[in-house]
């Protein structure tokens, strides 16, 4: 018998401990940035371009590109991915048509963001001859968020009543007349949660952007969306390897990190926080 | 087996229904009567809900179904595949067994379905909503309050909201699947009585569990056991001297 | 009858972007083989995988993405020994154990977790791990397969940790009530009943937590350190295919055989990570379909 509670009680004592570890290891992380970066953070840090082969200076350019591409993959990426989801959830009847498409959903979400950057490059790029460019980058992202998007979609759309689709049709309203007045006005919320968290899963992507969109420096800000910029998580690959001025710009890469973790972790924590007051105050 | 004359509005004819491989109807042969309340009684899974969703094509919506047969509305086959099933929807009603209103304000849930057919006059609506409320003697109730959400209101309340929702729509037929089981015995009495009131203007269809309210409401009442109609007849008749044994085993509570 | 028609135009049209999922994916690998195939009129396809020589740029050049791809698989496995266990048991903790109030912080600490910019975490394991690693252990380059197998797990315990508890979640309560009342202890309920039941989520988990380190880019490419051999001890260099593409993408001459190599590599990373994929995905439904029978 007592054999059985050590057991137990050695099993408890490792379960606590991975969890401790996740929390430990996220904390102790955003602590290390946030007492690195926080001296970097300035007025000027954050208005004005790069100086001196960007030893010196801001990041603003940066946070603009960032902000162009992301808003960029989310106008793609958010009508793509309600349609899609719309269609699972509403229209399709179960069978060998909906299994593939939920597969190739599955699948996309699974292709490594750098096959995604080769894709973008060889076909935005290169054959449709957009060059590298705000709009090349903003495809790319925008097809990498589109699962995301979609599986959002559908868990709102599904958490829908389905007495409410009832009530319409019973009525004798269209299916299209109710799913657009009753069932995405009531999804809407929890579709817009997830287009935040696809948000800052964008903002944070390096890889699809390497070769799509982003330039090593630009002094001048983008005027057309053919213009390449510069973005906050390339600008951090770029100061952390650029080989001369590693050590000198150890400063401006913190404080950059710093911002770009909080860009994206405020995203996230944003669309949390709005979850689950969503889901405690529904009223069904 | 029934004495109705002819002024029937809906017939069924021969219904088998199939939920995929399984047959929940097995040929039903009905029919019912203008301005009157037919009653469909029955142990639970036996098919009274499914005869009625298959009435205003509501079946539909779910995969895998299949009709056999017809049922006649106005001297069409609904089932015909030129009939469009919302426009029988818009002429059969429905009211679900819990009471299911928009998360909308009252006034929007009654208004929601003449809007989307094309009333935009707002005192047309008004007066919509005025009228519907009070069909579902309701009114008196709620006529201060429009602006607030039907989710706030009692279970009964919602019920009636339900009812003038579908009333709105000036519908030929009401179908009811227990519209009282959700409800206190109270809201239940008010709904009967309501029920009583709209046969004037309505035909209507109700499911119910609860044998008394059969007899109570409604002028004829089937039987059904196991997806068969047994026994269609005068409510009188059917409660007081059943044709069929198996009815009376129902009804006087030998099983079910 | 206008109406009638109307709505099955308006669903078709949802049906045809519905099948864009698909359609990206078919233009994924056409383009990916229309820029790597010519590279397979230089190599064959055996000496392209199997090559043990990567010197894309010296002349003449190797074109042998065998190291590469042993870079990735050793990486995504000493991840997966630091990850798994660590996302395993920490949903356990988060379905099971956890009172409400941690779960609450936990729930949202994991997501957060999965949020973490990549570029971030392998700056963190180049300014931080990596000089940490060579003081200790006394190596020349702390950039190595340890280094990042603790990064590309920290990445990797998010989804496996997520997707294993919502399967532990789903398991019914009537199974673990049950096991209870026959005087199970709490462990023995977990590890007998729970554990079991959830088992083929669990692994669906595992597999796309692995499909998402060896897929990860800028951790490698941060902090394995980029030798493109094959490595003899953890405390060596690597170089992961994710890495190799995105260092060399951009000195590759335009549509030139080292260009098209860099495709054929990514061309293997994304069967590589389909085939992950499409595992998870049989496993998921094949037991979705017959019921958690695993007991
Ligand atoms: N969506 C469905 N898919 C498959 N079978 C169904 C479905 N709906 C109902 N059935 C089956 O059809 C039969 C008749 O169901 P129905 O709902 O019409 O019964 P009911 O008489 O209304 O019962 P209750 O009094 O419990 O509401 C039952 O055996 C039921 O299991
Ligand atoms: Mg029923």
């Amino acid at each position: 018998m007592k054999w059985r509670y050590f057991k137990q009680n050695l099993f408890l004592g490792v379960v606590r401990l991975s969890a401790l570890t996740i929390a430990i290891s996220l904390g102790g992380f955003l602590f290390y940035i946030f007492v690195n970066g926080l001296g970097a953070i300035s007025w000027e840090f954050l208005t004005l371009p790069p100086r001196d082969s960007m030893t010196k200076g801001g990041i603003m350019p940066a946070i603009l590109g960032t902000i162009y591409l992301t808003s960029g993959a989310i106008i793609i990426a958010l009508p793509l991915g309600v349609v899609s989801a719309v269609y699972l959830n509403e229209y399709a009847k179960q069978g060998p048509v909906v299994r593939i498409i939920r597969l190739g959903v599955n699948c996309l979400a699974g292709v490594p963001s750098i096959v995604f950057g080769l894709f973008g490059l060889g076909l935005f790029v290169v054959f449709l001859q957009f060059g590298s460019c705000i709009l090349s980058g903003a495809l790319t992202l925008g097809f990498l968020i589109l699962p995301t998007i979609i599986g959002a979609s559908e868990e709102a759309l599904k958490s829908v009543p389905q007495t409410f689709r009832e009530a319409s049709l019973g009525l004798g309203i269209s299916k299209w007349h109710t799913i657009l007045r009753i069932v995405l006005p009531n999804a809407l919320p929890g579709i817009l949660t997830g287009s935040i968290l696809g948000i800052g899963r964008a903002a944070g992507e390096t890889a699809p952007i390497m070769f799509t969109a982003s330039a090593f420096f630009t002094a001048k800000l983008p005027t057309s969306i053919f213009d390449e910029v510069m973005a906050l998580p390339y600008h951090v690959y770029v100061l952390a390897t650029a080989g001369t001025h590693i050590e000198e710009t150890r400063q401006i890469q913190y404080g950059t990190v710093l911002v770009l973790v909080g860009l994206v972790l405020s995203i996230d924590l944003i669309a949390i926080v709005i979850r689950s007051y969503i889901r405690k105050k529904k009223r069904w | 087996m029934v004495a109705v004359q002819n002024n029937n509005i809906i017939e069924t004819r021969n219904i088998n229904f199939y939920y995929g491989d399984f047959k929940a109807l097995t040929n039903v042969t009905m029919e019912f009567e203008q301005n009157k309340v037919t009653a469909l009684i029955g142990p639970s899974g036996c098919g009274k809900s499914t005869l009625l969703r298959l009435l205003n094509r509501m079946n539909d919506l779910i995969d895998g179904t299949r009709v056999e047969g017809e049922v006649v509305f106005e001297d069409r086959n609904i089932y015909d595949p030129d009939v469009d099933p919302v426009e029988i929807r818009r002429r059969i009603g429905m009211v679900f067994q819990k009471p299911n209103p928009f998360p909308k304000s009252i006034f929007n849930n009654i208004t929601y379905g003449p809007k989307l057919i094309g009333v935009k006059n707002k005192s047309e609506l008004e007066a919509l909503v005025e009228q519907s409320l009070n069909q579902a003697s309701l009114w008196n109730e709620v006529k201060d309050i429009l602006g607030q959400s039907a989710m706030m209101l009692s279970g009964g309340q919602q019920q009636r909201v339900c009812i003038a929702r579908a009333l709105a729509m000036k519908p030929d037929v009401l179908l009811m699947d227990e519209p009282t089981s959700a409800l206190d015995p109270i809201s239940t009495a008010k709904i009967e009585e309501l029920i009583e009131e709209l046969k004037k203007d309505y035909t209507i269809i109700i499911v119910t569990h609860n044998m008394q309210q059969a007899a109570r409401i409604s002028d004829y009442t089937g039987f059904f056991y196991l997806g068969k109609l047994i026994e269609y007849n005068l409510t009188e008749k059917l409660f007081t001297n059943p044709e069929v044994s198996q009815t009376e085993d129902y009804i006087t509570g030998r099983f079910g | 009858m206008s109406r009638k028609l109307k709505e099955i135009i308006i669903k078709n049209i949802f049906f045809l972007f519905a099948l864009i999922s698909i359609f990206i994916l078919g233009l994924i690998v056409v383009f990916l083989f229309r820029e790597g195939l010519p590279i397979f009129k230089v190599v064959s396809v055996k000496d392209f995988i199997f090559g043990n020589e990567w010197y894309p740029t010296y002349n003449p050049p190797d074109f042998g993405i065998w190291p590469l791809i042993v870079g990735s698989i050793i990486v995504t496995l000493f991840a997966s020994v630091i990850a798994v266990p660590l996302g395993v048991l920490s949903a356990i903790y988060i379905s099971e154990i956890a009172p409400p109030l941690m779960k609450e912080i936990l729930k949202p600490v994991i997501e957060l977790l999965a949020g973490l910019p990549s570029v971030v975490l392998g700056f963190f394991g180049m300014v931080v791990l990596a000089p940490w690693l060579q003081e200790t252990f006394d190596l020349p380059t702390g950039l190595n397969i340890v280094n990042v197998s603790i990064i590309l797990a920290i990445m990797a315990v998010p989804t496996i940790s997520s997707i294993s508890e919502d399967a532990l979640y789903s398991v019914p309560r009537e199974f673990k009530e049950a096991s209870y009342a026959l005087g199970a202890t709490r462990f023995e309920t977990i590890a007998k009943v729970i554990v079991p039941a959830a088992l083929s989520g669990i692994s669906t988990a595992v597999i796309l937590g692995m499909a998402r380190a060896i897929g990860e880019t800028m951790v490698v490419l941060m902090v394995a350190g980029g030798a493109a051999a094959i490595p003899e001890s953890i405390f060596d260099s690597v170089r992961p295919m994710p890495a190799s593409i995105a260092a060399e993408m951009g000195e590759a001459p335009f549509r030139s055989n080292h260009y098209h190599a860099l495709f054929a590599t990514g061309m293997v990373l994304f069967f590589i990570t389909l085939f992950f994929n499409l595992i998870a995905d049989y496993i998921s439904t094949k037991f979705k379909e017959v019921g958690s029978g695993t007991l």
